[in-house]
């Protein structure tokens, strides 16, 4: 009996301590939420402006799009200060944010990501095209005469003689990732306009191209291994034969064991990406509420730290942790307009 | 006299054929029976096996992660750098930059070191986690400042995976004839007598070693292994080999030129070569030598217990977490357990058989089924859009998780309660009591162990949930350990979920470790749930 009654007691307070904290109270702590591609980067960002005397940020991994709505729900101390982003805002989501009353959005383009086709470090290092990683990957390819047919290629060998040969094997992010939709734009979709028919396709019919390089066969070359990057570099090192897609940095840390593929001749490297002279490359936001400065303590100082020298320069911890940064005046551009707080414009979206 | 003679339908012989039937069948069943029973058998085996097979996977990716690698070296306290104006209040104490101060110890150890590449190699072999110790200490005990104290400086996490040995194997020899220095530092040349490098030099036609075009040498890429010189109590790493003299590279400058005697100087090679490994030859060569003073040692890494979430592996620990889970299952507790035993007892003592009743059976048990995704949204715009309560807050993490557990408790209740035997109810209500007094104070308590067992496990499914709490920002890094129950916080399964998906190696090691507690956890409670039921289940 008397079990129960402490038990209900605790209920009631339970109750009541939800009742009370309804309320919003003011908020000294940064939240951050977004894409985890960028989570990693921003949260030794965060630790270091936590260690440096400030309150440490939280920072949610949500995905980009989760986190572009949660960011755009809103100005007020209950709604969240920035978001991670593994590709830049879409017009519709800074509209969505302007109909919230989230007018003020200061972007900051943090870095680049190389997306990297990769295996375990083989005796000859293997080139690729993006057309060569289309022809092994897309549901449909155009045959001799430019007609669309299911696609025939069984072995590497067969796409190109210069490739090994061995049968197809990709190992990839699922669809829910934001790394699958780069791997979409950066290698499909380019490697389809290397087809003349295809790319007379795009300018007839663009929802039907963009239904061709959309569309990874399902016939087993292509395996959907899931979100995690860690599980196709483990998968890999079981399996020489197999390619993997993940990011730069998953192939960086794993370097004793693996080998990127050359896409068109580039290596996959820290300079080249840099550089853009890897194609396979997106580049990393995130985007902050101005009209947060000044109400949150610390978020402009946030900034700050994150456009910093000691974070994003070439030897910044930031690079420390696989961020490729971008070449410096577009770097020293980016971090004047951060610290001014320039205010990101509509028009400049897609 | 017919039945004398054997006929097919004589009696006996029916019976004996009747026999025979049966003992074909008897046979048949049992030879069904053992069937069964291997395949049984064979079933669990499977099971432990597979079971097993993952325990030792987990448990020994995990066992690295519970040692840590420091270094034991002599710290300056320069009270020009903690405190130059000789205040000693805490602020000034706190914004030291204590880091140049590690930075100075571990570059004493290792003197002579030029040049900015091979200091940065050398400074940055010490976690950043060794100067936030040294602030501790210091602000802990301020007249240590102007002394200079021996304190164990952590390792980076690369270094500590060094340590460990996931990294290369290395091969040793001694020199066979005298060999003769050019220089202590910088690049040097190594002049030996005719044939001192022949074999090493045949070692790299073997593998291909590129021919330079000027002097014929044998030319040392990172593509191949390793080899490097000790002498003279430096380390000298070789860039070109001709079958008498080496040129190279200071890793460790020596003490002296000049020549050294054969067999006081070895060759070490590193299999793996230098381009493949995540530590540099200068990282190997700086950790060896400190290895060969005696500095480094293994602890128990006490700070994975004691440290919240971070981004550098060596300093990342579960207090976060470990706290954070014991929040939100405090709250799924307080508000489930009452709500769910009340509710048992009200539909198996007092409620009427009806449409209704059924319906809302249904329901709980339907409830039960529902993907736990559901139950995070549904927190999502009742708990934080509704009520406005704190997003990432062990509150509404406790909130949905009890929602998830709710009908394991009412099922599991109605069941315990519905085991009591009607006698006592009957013998309660025979003597006088009301239908409360009887349920009160006579099944519940006898009830309470099935009870209890049922709620354990409904504990252990909410310990072990993620998903519901992705939507209310729980899947967050947190640094600071949670002090109330509406600030942010992270529970252990989602902490192993963040783990895993980093980059770092070291990670990987935490990540099972971190499964390791939460199993550890999950053993704990349901053995309690188990030792519960033994100890006070009684039996009619």
């Amino acid at each position: 009996m008397s079990i129960l009654k402490q038990a209900s007691t605790a209920a009631l307070v339970a109750a009541s301590v939800i009742a009370f904290s309804g309320a919003a109270v003011a908020r000294d702590q940064i939240r951050i939420v977004g894409s985890s591609t960028v989570y990693p980067f921003t949260t030794a960002v965060a630790e270091q402006f936590g260690k440096a005397g400030g309150k440490t940020p939280i920072v949610e991994s949500t995905g980009t799009g989760g986190g572009m709505k949660i960011f755009c729900e809103g100005v007020g101390v209950d709604k969240a200060d920035a978001t991670n982003a593994s590709r830049r805002m879409k017009k519709s989501e800074y509209e969505m944010c302007a109909k919230n009353g989230v007018t003020d959005i200061v972007e900051l383009k943090v870095g680049i990501d190389g997306l990297t086709v990769a295996r375990l470090k083989g005796a000859e290092p293997i080139k690729m095209s993006r057309k060569q990683i289309f022809q092994a990957l897309a549901e449909q390819v155009p045959d001799k005469d430019g007609k669309l047919i299911a696609n025939p290629y069984k072995m590497w060998s067969e796409i190109d003689a210069s490739l090994p040969a061995v049968k197809i094997e990709v190992l990839g992010p699922p669809p829910t990732s934001g790394t699958r939709d780069s791997f979409h734009e950066l290698f499909m979709e380019k490697g389809a306009e290397g087809f003349d028919t295809l790319k007379a396709l795009k300018d007839s019919d663009a929802k039907a191209f963009e239904k061709v390089w959309k569309s990874i066969r399902k016939d087993g070359a292509f395996v959907e291994a899931g979100e995690n990057d860690n599980v196709i570099v483990q998968k890999l090192e079981g399996n020489k034969d197999a390619f993997g897609i993940f990011g730069y940095s998953f192939l960086e840390e794993n370097t004793a064991k693996l080998e990127g593929v050359q896409v068109e001749g580039v290596e996959p490297n820290y300079d080249n990406i840099s550089s853009g002279k890897y194609k396979g490359a997106r580049e990393l936001y995130v985007y902050v509420k101005k009209q947060h400065v000044g109400v949150i303590p610390g978020l402009d100082k946030f900034v700050a730290e994150y456009v910093s020298e000691k974070a994003l320069g070439e030897d910044g911890y930031l690079s420390k942790k696989g961020l490729v940064s971008l070449p410096k005046e577009a770097t020293d551009k980016m971090r004047d307009g951060a610290i001014a707080m320039a205010v990101l414009k509509g028009d400049e979206l897609k | 006299m017919t039945d004398t003679l054997a006929s097919p339908n004589s009696a006996p012989q029916r019976r004996q054929l009747k026999a025979d039937a049966a003992a074909a069948l008897l046979k048949r069943r049992y030879a069904s029976e053992r069937l069964f029973k291997v395949l049984g058998l064979g079933a669990l085996l499977l099971t432990a096996s597979f079971l097993v097979i993952l325990l030792t996977n987990i448990v020994t990716k995990s066992i690295p992660a519970f040692s840590e690698h420091v270094v034991n070296l002599d710290v300056v306290i320069d009270p020009k750098v903690v405190d130059p104006e000789g205040k000693r209040d805490s602020a000034t104490l706190l914004a030291a930059d204590y880091a140049s101060l590690t930075r100075a110890a571990i570059m004493s150890a290792i003197p002579g070191i030029e040049g900015r590449n091979p200091r940065r190699a050398l400074t940055s072999l010490l976690s950043s986690g060794a100067a936030d110790d040294l602030r501790e200490r210091v602000v802990a005990d301020p007249s240590i400042i102007g002394t200079t104290i021996k304190m164990p400086l952590l390792f980076s996490d690369d270094v500590d995976l060094y340590l460990k040995g996931s990294s290369s194997v290395t091969s040793q020899e001694n020199g066979s004839s005298d060999l003769t220095a050019s220089d202590v530092k910088g690049d040097i040349t190594l002049t030996g007598a005719e044939g001192t490098f022949a074999k090493l030099v045949a070692q790299l036609e073997s593998e291909n070693a590129e021919v330079s075009p000027e002097t014929g040498a044998r030319l040392l890429t990172p593509l191949l292994p390793s080899r490097l010189i000790e002498i003279n109590g430096g380390l000298v790493k070789l860039a070109s080999v001709t079958p008498t003299t080496a040129t190279g590279t200071t890793l460790i400058p020596l003490t002296s030129s000049g020549v050294a005697k054969a067999g006081s100087w070895q060759l070490d090679t590193y299999a793996q070569p230098e381009s493949r490994r995540k530590s540099s030859d200068q990282d190997i060569a700086f950790i060896e030598t400190l290895r060969d003073k005696g500095a480094i040692e293994r602890n128990f890494n006490w700070r994975f217990f004691t440290s919240g979430d971070s981004r550098e592996a060596e300093l990342a620990g579960i207090r976060g977490a470990l706290v954070g889970t014991a929040w939100t299952l405090l709250v799924t507790l307080i508000i489930c357990l009452p709500i769910g035993v009340l509710a048992a007892i009200y539909l198996e003592e007092f409620a009427p058989k009806n449409k209704l009743t059924d319906i809302i059976e249904v329901n709980i048990n339907n409830l039960a089924a529902v993907p736990s995704i559901v139950f995070g949204l549904l927190g999502l715009s009742v708990f934080l859009n509704f009520f406005g309560l704190p997003r990432s807050a062990p509150l509404v993490g406790g909130l949905v998780l009890a929602l998830l557990v709710l009908p394991t408790i009412i099922i599991a209740s109605r069941a315990a309660i519905k085991a009591v035997p009607p006698s006592i109810r009957e013998a309660a209500i025979g003597l006088g009591a009301s239908h409360q007094q009887a349920v009160f104070h006579h099944v519940l308590p006898l009830a309470m162990p099935g009870i209890m067992t049922g709620t354990i496990i409904g504990m252990a499914h909410a310990l072990g949930e993620t998903a519901p709490l992705l939507m209310i920002g729980m899947i967050a890094f947190i640094v600071d350990v949670p002090d109330t129950m509406t600030d942010a916080a992270t529970v252990l399964p989602v902490q192993i979920f963040l783990w895993s998906d980093l980059p770092e190696a070291a990670f990987q090691q935490r990540t099972a470790a971190a499964i390791v507690v939460l199993l550890g956890f999950l053993f704990l409670m349901n053995g309690a749930a188990i030792w519960l039921r033994n100890k006070f289940e009684r039996r009619w």
